[in-house]
Protein backbone atom coordinates (compact mmCIF):
# COMPACT_ATOMS: atom_id res chain seq x y z
CA UNK A 1 0.00 0.00 0.00
CA UNK A 2 0.96 3.14 -1.06
CA UNK A 3 0.11 6.25 0.89
CA UNK A 4 -0.15 10.06 -1.44
CA UNK A 5 -0.61 12.93 -0.64
CA UNK A 6 -4.27 14.91 -1.04
CA UNK A 7 -3.88 18.30 0.89
CA UNK A 8 -3.49 18.73 4.60
CA UNK A 9 -7.03 17.05 5.35
CA UNK A 10 -6.82 13.62 3.46
CA UNK A 11 -4.55 10.72 2.01
CA UNK A 12 -5.47 8.53 -1.07
CA UNK A 13 -4.02 5.08 -0.28
CA UNK A 14 -2.67 3.59 -3.58
CA UNK A 15 -3.52 -0.34 -3.68
CA UNK A 16 -2.60 -3.64 -5.16
CA UNK A 17 -6.11 -4.41 -7.10
CA UNK A 18 -9.69 -3.70 -6.44
CA UNK A 19 -9.83 -6.48 -4.55
CA UNK A 20 -7.61 -5.06 -1.80
CA UNK A 21 -9.53 -2.11 -1.98
CA UNK A 22 -13.24 -3.64 -1.54
CA UNK A 23 -11.55 -5.17 1.85
CA UNK A 24 -9.78 -2.39 3.13
CA UNK A 25 -12.56 -0.24 2.61
CA UNK A 26 -15.24 -2.89 4.00
CA UNK A 27 -13.09 -2.53 7.29
CA UNK A 28 -13.16 1.55 7.17
CA UNK A 29 -16.90 1.85 6.47
CA UNK A 30 -17.65 -0.65 9.06
CA UNK A 31 -16.59 1.17 12.15
CA UNK A 32 -14.58 4.44 11.23
CA UNK A 33 -10.75 4.82 12.50
CA UNK A 34 -10.80 7.86 15.20
CA UNK A 35 -10.39 11.47 13.06
CA UNK A 36 -11.34 9.64 9.63
CA UNK A 37 -14.19 11.78 8.27
CA UNK A 38 -15.30 10.32 4.87
CA UNK A 39 -14.24 7.51 2.93
CA UNK A 40 -14.16 7.21 -0.67
CA UNK A 41 -13.12 3.54 -2.39
CA UNK A 42 -12.51 3.82 -5.80
CA UNK A 43 -10.98 1.25 -8.79
CA UNK A 44 -7.21 1.14 -7.23
CA UNK A 45 -7.30 3.93 -4.29
CA UNK A 46 -9.00 4.93 -1.09
CA UNK A 47 -9.17 8.51 -0.39
CA UNK A 48 -9.67 8.78 3.17
CA UNK A 49 -10.64 12.48 4.72
CA UNK A 50 -9.85 12.96 7.92
CA UNK A 51 -9.56 15.79 10.96
CA UNK A 52 -6.63 16.82 10.83
CA UNK A 53 -6.73 18.20 14.61
CA UNK A 54 -6.71 14.76 15.80
CA UNK A 55 -4.76 12.52 13.49
CA UNK A 56 -1.72 13.19 10.94
CA UNK A 57 -1.86 11.27 7.62
CA UNK A 58 1.60 9.73 7.96
CA UNK A 59 -0.18 8.04 11.42
CA UNK A 60 -3.22 7.20 10.07
CA UNK A 61 -1.40 5.47 6.94
CA UNK A 62 0.32 3.44 9.04
CA UNK A 63 -2.27 1.99 11.27
CA UNK A 64 -4.34 1.17 8.14
CA UNK A 65 -1.25 -0.38 6.50
CA UNK A 66 -1.51 -2.68 9.57
CA UNK A 67 -5.39 -4.45 9.18
CA UNK A 68 -5.56 -7.67 8.10
CA UNK A 69 -7.60 -7.31 4.66
CA UNK A 70 -7.62 -11.63 4.27
CA UNK A 71 -10.89 -12.09 7.29
CA UNK A 72 -12.67 -9.28 5.99
CA UNK A 73 -13.18 -10.70 2.47
CA UNK A 74 -14.22 -13.82 3.06
CA UNK A 75 -17.88 -13.20 4.38
CA UNK A 76 -18.82 -10.69 2.14
CA UNK A 77 -17.37 -13.34 -0.70
CA UNK A 78 -20.23 -15.73 1.33
CA UNK A 79 -22.87 -13.52 1.27
CA UNK A 80 -26.17 -14.17 -0.14
CA UNK A 81 -25.93 -12.02 -3.85
CA UNK A 82 -28.85 -9.19 -4.46
CA UNK A 83 -29.99 -10.04 -7.65
CA UNK A 84 -30.66 -7.73 -10.48
CA UNK A 85 -33.34 -9.09 -12.86
CA UNK A 86 -32.45 -7.60 -16.77
CA UNK A 87 -33.96 -7.75 -19.85
CA UNK A 88 -31.29 -8.35 -22.35
CA UNK A 89 -32.22 -5.77 -25.12
CA UNK A 90 -29.37 -3.18 -24.71
CA UNK A 91 -28.76 -0.68 -27.85
CA UNK A 92 -25.05 -1.99 -27.39
CA UNK A 93 -25.79 -5.51 -26.88
CA UNK A 94 -24.41 -7.00 -30.39
CA UNK A 95 -21.43 -4.51 -30.50
CA UNK A 96 -20.60 -5.70 -27.31
CA UNK A 97 -20.58 -9.45 -28.55
CA UNK A 98 -18.71 -8.35 -31.83
CA UNK A 99 -15.92 -6.82 -29.91
CA UNK A 100 -15.64 -10.04 -27.41
CA UNK A 101 -15.83 -12.28 -30.32
CA UNK A 102 -19.35 -14.11 -29.07
CA UNK A 103 -22.46 -14.53 -29.64
CA UNK A 104 -25.16 -12.40 -28.22
CA UNK A 105 -26.72 -15.48 -25.85
CA UNK A 106 -22.99 -16.30 -24.75
CA UNK A 107 -22.43 -12.59 -24.04
CA UNK A 108 -25.65 -13.07 -21.84
CA UNK A 109 -24.65 -16.15 -20.38
CA UNK A 110 -21.50 -14.50 -19.48
CA UNK A 111 -22.68 -11.77 -17.92
CA UNK A 112 -25.34 -13.40 -15.58
CA UNK A 113 -22.71 -16.42 -14.69
CA UNK A 114 -20.18 -14.11 -13.01
CA UNK A 115 -20.10 -13.29 -9.23
CA UNK A 116 -20.02 -9.77 -9.04
CA UNK A 117 -19.45 -6.99 -5.89
CA UNK A 118 -19.41 -3.34 -5.44
CA UNK A 119 -16.12 -2.26 -5.65
CA UNK A 120 -17.50 1.57 -4.80
CA UNK A 121 -19.86 3.74 -6.02
CA UNK A 122 -19.14 7.05 -8.06
CA UNK A 123 -20.63 9.32 -10.85
CA UNK A 124 -23.80 9.80 -9.20
CA UNK A 125 -25.64 8.58 -5.80
CA UNK A 126 -26.15 4.78 -6.36
CA UNK A 127 -23.80 4.17 -9.03
CA UNK A 128 -22.06 0.97 -8.10
CA UNK A 129 -19.39 -0.26 -9.59
CA UNK A 130 -19.35 -4.04 -9.61
CA UNK A 131 -16.36 -5.71 -9.94
CA UNK A 132 -15.98 -10.06 -11.00
CA UNK A 133 -16.82 -9.49 -13.89
CA UNK A 134 -15.77 -11.93 -16.90
CA UNK A 135 -12.75 -11.09 -18.15
CA UNK A 136 -14.06 -11.47 -21.81
CA UNK A 137 -16.64 -8.99 -21.66
CA UNK A 138 -13.78 -6.04 -20.41
CA UNK A 139 -14.57 -4.01 -23.56
CA UNK A 140 -13.86 0.02 -23.88
CA UNK A 141 -16.10 2.58 -23.32
CA UNK A 142 -18.01 4.35 -26.12
CA UNK A 143 -16.33 6.68 -28.24
CA UNK A 144 -19.06 9.30 -27.78
CA UNK A 145 -20.49 9.38 -24.83
CA UNK A 146 -24.53 9.46 -25.05
CA UNK A 147 -25.86 12.60 -23.96
CA UNK A 148 -28.87 10.59 -22.21
CA UNK A 149 -29.01 6.87 -20.73
CA UNK A 150 -32.18 5.65 -19.23
CA UNK A 151 -32.51 5.16 -15.42
CA UNK A 152 -32.27 1.34 -14.77
CA UNK A 153 -30.14 0.65 -17.86
CA UNK A 154 -27.11 -2.23 -17.10
CA UNK A 155 -24.23 -1.29 -18.67
CA UNK A 156 -20.49 -2.32 -18.78
CA UNK A 157 -16.94 -0.58 -19.27
CA UNK A 158 -13.51 -1.88 -18.92
CA UNK A 159 -13.62 -4.54 -15.49
CA UNK A 160 -17.25 -2.75 -14.55
CA UNK A 161 -20.66 -3.66 -14.56
CA UNK A 162 -22.79 -1.16 -13.55
CA UNK A 163 -26.73 0.06 -13.71
CA UNK A 164 -27.37 3.53 -14.30
CA UNK A 165 -29.31 4.47 -10.87
CA UNK A 166 -31.24 7.54 -12.87
CA UNK A 167 -31.31 9.43 -16.39
CA UNK A 168 -27.62 11.00 -17.20
CA UNK A 169 -25.38 10.97 -20.01
CA UNK A 170 -22.82 8.23 -19.99
CA UNK A 171 -19.94 6.47 -21.97
CA UNK A 172 -20.52 2.68 -21.35
CA UNK A 173 -21.82 0.05 -23.59
CA UNK A 174 -25.59 -1.21 -22.75
CA UNK A 175 -26.66 -4.76 -21.88
CA UNK A 176 -30.35 -4.56 -21.06
CA UNK A 177 -32.46 -2.61 -18.53
CA UNK A 178 -33.76 -3.29 -15.11
CA UNK A 179 -36.90 -2.53 -13.01
CA UNK A 180 -34.80 -2.61 -10.03
CA UNK A 181 -34.03 1.05 -8.22
CA UNK A 182 -30.37 1.44 -7.45
CA UNK A 183 -30.98 4.70 -5.37
CA UNK A 184 -34.65 5.46 -3.51
CA UNK A 185 -34.37 7.72 -0.48
CA UNK A 186 -37.01 5.72 0.97
CA UNK A 187 -34.81 3.47 2.02
CA UNK A 188 -32.73 3.18 5.08
CA UNK A 189 -29.99 2.47 2.71
CA UNK A 190 -30.90 4.53 -0.11
CA UNK A 191 -27.87 2.88 -1.98
CA UNK A 192 -29.10 -1.11 -3.13
CA UNK A 193 -25.43 -1.85 -3.99
CA UNK A 194 -23.41 -0.32 -1.49
CA UNK A 195 -19.61 -0.92 -1.46
CA UNK A 196 -19.20 -4.82 -0.07
CA UNK A 197 -22.81 -6.03 -1.99
CA UNK A 198 -22.50 -9.48 -3.37
CA UNK A 199 -24.50 -9.03 -7.00
CA UNK A 200 -25.64 -11.10 -9.67
CA UNK A 201 -27.17 -10.78 -12.90
CA UNK A 202 -30.42 -12.97 -13.65
CA UNK A 203 -31.94 -12.79 -16.94
CA UNK A 204 -35.92 -12.08 -17.84
CA UNK A 205 -37.86 -11.45 -20.71
CA UNK A 206 -39.29 -8.33 -21.26
CA UNK A 207 -42.53 -7.95 -19.81
CA UNK A 208 -41.89 -10.32 -17.22
CA UNK B 1 -42.62 31.90 5.88
CA UNK B 2 -40.56 33.80 3.40
CA UNK B 3 -42.06 34.12 -0.29
CA UNK B 4 -38.99 34.56 -3.07
CA UNK B 5 -39.94 36.84 -5.32
CA UNK B 6 -36.91 36.92 -7.71
CA UNK B 7 -33.75 34.54 -7.68
CA UNK B 8 -31.40 36.52 -9.89
CA UNK B 9 -28.66 34.60 -11.54
CA UNK B 10 -29.60 31.67 -9.22
CA UNK B 11 -29.55 30.71 -5.36
CA UNK B 12 -29.93 27.57 -3.72
CA UNK B 13 -30.32 26.32 0.16
CA UNK B 14 -26.98 25.31 1.76
CA UNK B 15 -25.78 24.27 4.77
CA UNK B 16 -22.88 22.47 6.09
CA UNK B 17 -23.39 19.85 3.49
CA UNK B 18 -23.65 16.48 3.44
CA UNK B 19 -20.28 14.62 4.20
CA UNK B 20 -20.22 11.13 5.27
CA UNK B 21 -22.13 9.55 2.34
CA UNK B 22 -19.12 9.58 -0.31
CA UNK B 23 -19.02 5.89 -0.30
CA UNK B 24 -22.29 6.11 -1.82
CA UNK B 25 -21.74 8.49 -4.31
CA UNK B 26 -23.16 11.48 -2.62
CA UNK B 27 -21.41 14.85 -3.03
CA UNK B 28 -20.41 16.62 0.10
CA UNK B 29 -22.87 19.94 -1.07
CA UNK B 30 -23.12 22.28 1.30
CA UNK B 31 -22.40 26.76 1.55
CA UNK B 32 -19.27 27.31 -0.89
CA UNK B 33 -17.85 29.33 1.39
CA UNK B 34 -18.67 28.04 4.83
CA UNK B 35 -16.89 31.14 6.71
CA UNK B 36 -19.12 33.45 5.27
CA UNK B 37 -22.06 31.31 5.64
CA UNK B 38 -21.32 30.81 9.52
CA UNK B 39 -20.83 34.13 9.77
CA UNK B 40 -24.28 34.87 8.60
CA UNK B 41 -25.75 32.22 10.50
CA UNK B 42 -24.14 33.76 13.99
CA UNK B 43 -25.43 37.14 13.55
CA UNK B 44 -28.52 36.35 14.01
CA UNK B 45 -27.97 33.72 16.82
CA UNK B 46 -28.39 30.89 14.17
CA UNK B 47 -26.64 27.20 14.94
CA UNK B 48 -23.33 26.26 12.68
CA UNK B 49 -25.81 23.72 11.23
CA UNK B 50 -28.91 26.34 10.06
CA UNK B 51 -29.81 26.33 6.67
CA UNK B 52 -28.84 29.59 4.80
CA UNK B 53 -29.82 31.18 0.79
CA UNK B 54 -26.35 30.96 -1.29
CA UNK B 55 -27.28 33.98 -3.58
CA UNK B 56 -25.13 33.91 -6.79
CA UNK B 57 -24.89 37.60 -8.05
CA UNK B 58 -26.93 39.66 -5.96
CA UNK B 59 -30.66 39.77 -7.13
CA UNK B 60 -32.79 38.13 -4.67
CA UNK B 61 -35.78 39.23 -3.44
CA UNK B 62 -38.07 38.18 -0.80
CA UNK B 63 -41.49 39.02 0.98
CA UNK B 64 -41.24 38.42 4.77
CA UNK B 65 -44.46 36.67 6.10
CA UNK B 66 -43.54 37.94 9.39
CA UNK B 67 -40.92 39.78 11.34
CA UNK B 68 -37.81 38.18 11.06
CA UNK B 69 -33.99 38.86 11.99
CA UNK B 70 -31.71 38.58 8.96
CA UNK B 71 -28.26 38.86 7.86
CA UNK B 72 -26.35 39.06 4.87
CA UNK B 73 -22.97 38.17 4.40
CA UNK B 74 -20.31 37.17 1.21
CA UNK B 75 -19.96 39.61 -1.57
CA UNK B 76 -21.65 43.12 -0.82
CA UNK B 77 -24.75 43.90 -2.74
CA UNK B 78 -27.04 47.19 -2.29
CA UNK B 79 -29.73 46.04 0.25
CA UNK B 80 -33.36 47.63 -0.45
CA UNK B 81 -35.78 47.52 2.23
CA UNK B 82 -39.45 48.11 1.83
CA UNK B 83 -41.72 49.77 3.03
CA UNK B 84 -39.91 50.21 6.38
CA UNK B 85 -36.42 50.85 4.78
CA UNK B 86 -35.00 50.35 7.89
CA UNK B 87 -32.15 48.12 8.09
CA UNK B 88 -29.69 48.43 5.59
CA UNK B 89 -26.55 47.20 6.77
CA UNK B 90 -23.86 44.29 5.56
CA UNK B 91 -22.36 41.91 7.70
CA UNK B 92 -24.94 43.14 10.31
CA UNK B 93 -28.39 41.51 12.07
CA UNK B 94 -31.49 43.53 10.73
CA UNK B 95 -34.75 42.95 12.42
CA UNK B 96 -37.89 43.85 9.67
CA UNK B 97 -41.40 43.72 10.18
CA UNK B 98 -43.86 41.40 8.50
CA UNK B 99 -44.30 42.17 5.04
CA UNK B 100 -41.35 44.28 4.27
CA UNK B 101 -39.57 43.28 0.86
CA UNK B 102 -35.53 42.85 0.82
CA UNK B 103 -34.14 43.17 -1.98
CA UNK B 104 -30.72 42.71 -3.31
CA UNK B 105 -28.89 44.71 -6.31
CA UNK B 106 -25.96 43.15 -7.66
CA UNK B 107 -22.20 43.07 -6.36
CA UNK B 108 -20.00 45.16 -7.19
CA UNK B 109 -17.41 42.75 -7.08
CA UNK B 110 -17.74 38.88 -6.30
CA UNK B 111 -20.25 36.72 -6.84
CA UNK B 112 -21.63 34.85 -3.79
CA UNK B 113 -23.81 36.19 -0.72
CA UNK B 114 -25.54 33.89 2.06
CA UNK B 115 -28.55 35.19 3.73
CA UNK B 116 -29.19 33.96 7.06
CA UNK B 117 -32.69 33.98 8.65
CA UNK B 118 -33.07 33.55 12.53
CA UNK B 119 -34.08 30.35 13.09
CA UNK B 120 -32.73 29.17 9.42
CA UNK B 121 -34.92 28.09 6.37
CA UNK B 122 -37.06 24.60 7.15
CA UNK B 123 -36.29 22.96 4.04
CA UNK B 124 -36.91 18.81 4.21
CA UNK B 125 -33.81 17.36 5.09
CA UNK B 126 -32.13 14.42 2.65
CA UNK B 127 -29.09 12.53 3.97
CA UNK B 128 -28.99 15.19 7.24
CA UNK B 129 -28.68 17.94 5.16
CA UNK B 130 -30.90 20.71 3.88
CA UNK B 131 -28.73 21.60 0.65
CA UNK B 132 -29.29 21.14 -3.24
CA UNK B 133 -26.68 19.13 -4.57
CA UNK B 134 -26.94 20.84 -8.05
CA UNK B 135 -25.09 17.43 -9.03
CA UNK B 136 -26.98 14.82 -7.63
CA UNK B 137 -29.84 16.34 -7.85
CA UNK B 138 -30.62 15.51 -3.50
CA UNK B 139 -32.53 18.04 -1.44
CA UNK B 140 -34.42 20.92 -2.34
CA UNK B 141 -34.75 22.14 -5.76
CA UNK B 142 -32.81 25.13 -6.47
CA UNK B 143 -35.17 28.53 -5.46
CA UNK B 144 -37.63 30.11 -8.07
CA UNK B 145 -39.50 33.16 -7.82
CA UNK B 146 -43.11 31.85 -5.88
CA UNK B 147 -41.01 29.55 -3.81
CA UNK B 148 -42.63 29.59 0.07
CA UNK B 149 -39.51 28.48 2.80
CA UNK B 150 -40.77 27.93 6.14
CA UNK B 151 -38.66 29.42 9.04
CA UNK B 152 -37.00 26.59 11.38
CA UNK B 153 -35.97 26.87 15.14
CA UNK B 154 -31.94 26.67 14.92
CA UNK B 155 -31.23 28.77 17.08
CA UNK B 156 -28.57 28.55 19.55
CA UNK B 157 -28.78 31.98 21.43
CA UNK B 158 -29.68 36.14 21.75
CA UNK B 159 -28.80 37.59 18.52
CA UNK B 160 -25.80 39.76 19.05
CA UNK B 161 -25.48 43.18 19.73
CA UNK B 162 -22.75 43.47 16.68
CA UNK B 163 -23.17 46.76 14.57
CA UNK B 164 -20.82 45.47 11.74
CA UNK B 165 -18.88 42.19 11.15
CA UNK B 166 -16.27 43.06 8.20
CA UNK B 167 -15.93 40.29 5.17
CA UNK B 168 -12.80 39.59 3.58
CA UNK B 169 -11.94 42.05 0.97
CA UNK B 170 -13.04 41.21 -2.51
CA UNK B 171 -10.14 41.65 -5.10
CA UNK B 172 -9.79 40.82 -9.29
CA UNK B 173 -7.11 38.70 -8.27
CA UNK B 174 -8.31 36.00 -6.71
CA UNK B 175 -4.75 34.44 -4.62
CA UNK B 176 -5.49 30.48 -3.97
CA UNK B 177 -3.48 28.35 -1.84
CA UNK B 178 -2.65 25.03 -2.85
CA UNK B 179 -1.27 21.96 -1.20
CA UNK B 180 0.44 19.06 -3.17
CA UNK B 181 -1.63 16.82 -4.62
CA UNK B 182 -1.59 12.64 -5.41
CA UNK B 183 -0.74 12.70 -9.30
CA UNK B 184 2.19 15.12 -10.28
CA UNK B 185 3.58 12.57 -12.02
CA UNK B 186 1.18 11.96 -14.04
CA UNK B 187 1.57 15.60 -15.84
CA UNK B 188 4.80 17.24 -16.93
CA UNK B 189 7.05 18.71 -14.68
CA UNK B 190 7.82 21.65 -16.73
CA UNK B 191 4.64 22.08 -17.56
CA UNK B 192 3.41 21.44 -14.25
CA UNK B 193 5.62 25.16 -13.60
CA UNK B 194 3.24 26.92 -15.12
CA UNK B 195 0.04 26.39 -12.40
CA UNK B 196 2.38 28.66 -9.92
CA UNK B 197 3.28 31.33 -12.72
CA UNK B 198 -0.07 31.69 -15.21
CA UNK B 199 -2.55 34.41 -14.26
CA UNK B 200 -5.68 31.70 -15.07
CA UNK B 201 -8.77 33.14 -16.64
CA UNK B 202 -12.23 31.98 -14.96
CA UNK B 203 -14.43 30.20 -17.70
CA UNK B 204 -18.02 31.04 -17.74
CA UNK B 205 -18.91 27.42 -17.41
CA UNK B 206 -18.00 27.08 -13.90
CA UNK B 207 -20.44 26.45 -10.98
CA UNK B 208 -20.44 24.69 -7.90
CA UNK B 209 -18.72 21.81 -9.00
CA UNK B 210 -15.97 23.20 -10.26
CA UNK B 211 -14.18 26.47 -10.83
CA UNK B 212 -13.43 25.87 -14.51
CA UNK B 213 -10.07 27.89 -15.31
CA UNK B 214 -8.44 29.10 -19.01
CA UNK B 215 -5.04 29.17 -19.96
CA UNK B 216 -2.08 27.47 -21.69
CA UNK B 217 -2.25 23.54 -21.23
CA UNK B 218 -0.80 21.54 -18.76
CA UNK B 219 0.30 18.51 -20.70
CA UNK B 220 0.06 15.19 -19.50
CA UNK B 221 3.69 12.83 -18.94
CA UNK B 222 1.38 9.61 -19.56
CA UNK B 223 -0.58 8.15 -22.30
CA UNK B 224 -2.35 5.84 -20.30
CA UNK B 225 -5.53 5.57 -18.28
CA UNK B 226 -6.31 7.03 -14.86
CA UNK B 227 -8.71 4.70 -12.85
CA UNK B 228 -11.25 6.43 -11.19
CA UNK B 229 -10.22 8.04 -7.55
CA UNK B 230 -11.61 9.38 -4.89
CA UNK B 231 -12.50 13.39 -5.32
CA UNK B 232 -12.69 16.27 -2.60
CA UNK B 233 -14.12 19.60 -2.83
CA UNK B 234 -10.53 21.53 -3.21
CA UNK B 235 -9.07 19.00 -5.43
CA UNK B 236 -7.22 20.44 -8.76
CA UNK B 237 -7.81 18.11 -11.42
CA UNK B 238 -5.72 18.35 -15.09
CA UNK B 239 -8.25 16.82 -17.73
CA UNK B 240 -7.06 15.88 -21.35
CA UNK B 241 -7.39 19.19 -22.68
CA UNK B 242 -4.77 20.67 -19.92
CA UNK B 243 -7.00 23.25 -18.46
CA UNK B 244 -7.13 22.89 -14.85
CA UNK B 245 -10.52 21.95 -13.04
CA UNK B 246 -11.01 23.10 -8.83
CA UNK B 247 -13.67 21.46 -7.61
CA UNK B 248 -15.96 23.19 -5.73
CA UNK B 249 -18.87 21.57 -2.86
CA UNK B 250 -21.03 20.01 -5.68
CA UNK B 251 -17.84 18.24 -6.93
CA UNK B 252 -18.40 14.26 -8.02
CA UNK B 253 -17.34 11.52 -5.41
CA UNK B 254 -14.95 10.20 -7.98
CA UNK B 255 -13.07 11.49 -10.91
CA UNK B 256 -10.74 10.10 -13.50
CA UNK B 257 -8.33 12.85 -14.42
CA UNK B 258 -4.87 13.27 -12.31
CA UNK B 259 -5.40 15.60 -9.54
CA UNK B 260 -2.01 17.28 -9.01
CA UNK B 261 -3.01 20.25 -5.90
CA UNK B 262 -5.86 20.60 -3.19
CA UNK B 263 -7.20 24.08 -2.33
CA UNK B 264 -7.39 23.89 1.17
CA UNK B 265 -10.95 24.55 2.68
CA UNK B 266 -9.84 28.41 3.76
CA UNK B 267 -8.92 28.87 -0.10
CA UNK B 268 -12.31 27.69 -1.15
CA UNK B 269 -13.60 31.35 0.03
CA UNK B 270 -11.70 33.29 -2.26
CA UNK B 271 -13.13 30.87 -5.04
CA UNK B 272 -16.56 31.24 -4.20
CA UNK B 273 -16.27 34.90 -4.99
CA UNK B 274 -14.81 34.41 -8.56
CA UNK B 275 -16.77 35.30 -11.87
CA UNK B 276 -16.55 34.44 -15.63
CA UNK B 277 -13.29 36.38 -16.64
CA UNK B 278 -11.40 36.56 -13.67
CA UNK B 279 -7.99 35.88 -13.22
CA UNK B 280 -7.03 33.25 -10.56
CA UNK B 281 -3.40 33.08 -9.05
CA UNK B 282 -2.53 29.52 -7.68
CA UNK B 283 0.71 29.96 -5.06
CA UNK B 284 1.86 27.28 -3.41
CA UNK B 285 0.73 26.63 0.13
Amino acid sequence: MRALPYGDRAVLLELADAEAVAALAAALLDGRPDGVEEIVPAARTILVRFDPRRVTASHLAERLARINLAPIAEPARAADPVVIPVVYDGADLEDVARLADLSVDAVVQRHTAARYRCGFCGFAPGFSYLIGGDPVLRVPRLDEPRAQVPAGSVAIAGEFSAVYPVASPGGWRLLGRTDARMWDLARASPALLPPGTAVRFEAIRAGA
Amino acid sequence: MIEVLAVGAGATIQDLGRPGFAALGVTRSGAFDVGAAGLANRLVGNSAGAATIEIVLGGLAIRLGHAATVALTGAPCVIGSEPSGGGRGWGAAMTLPAGTVLSLGQPRRGLRSWLAVRGGIDAPVTLGSRSTDTLGRLGPEPLRPGARLPIGSDIDGDVPGLDYSPGAALTDVAAVPVQPGPRTDWVDAESLRQLWTVAWTVRPDSDRVGIRLDGPGIAWARAAELPSEGVLPGAIQIPPDGRPIIFGPDAPTTGGYPVVGVVPAAGLAALAQVRPGDTVRLRPA
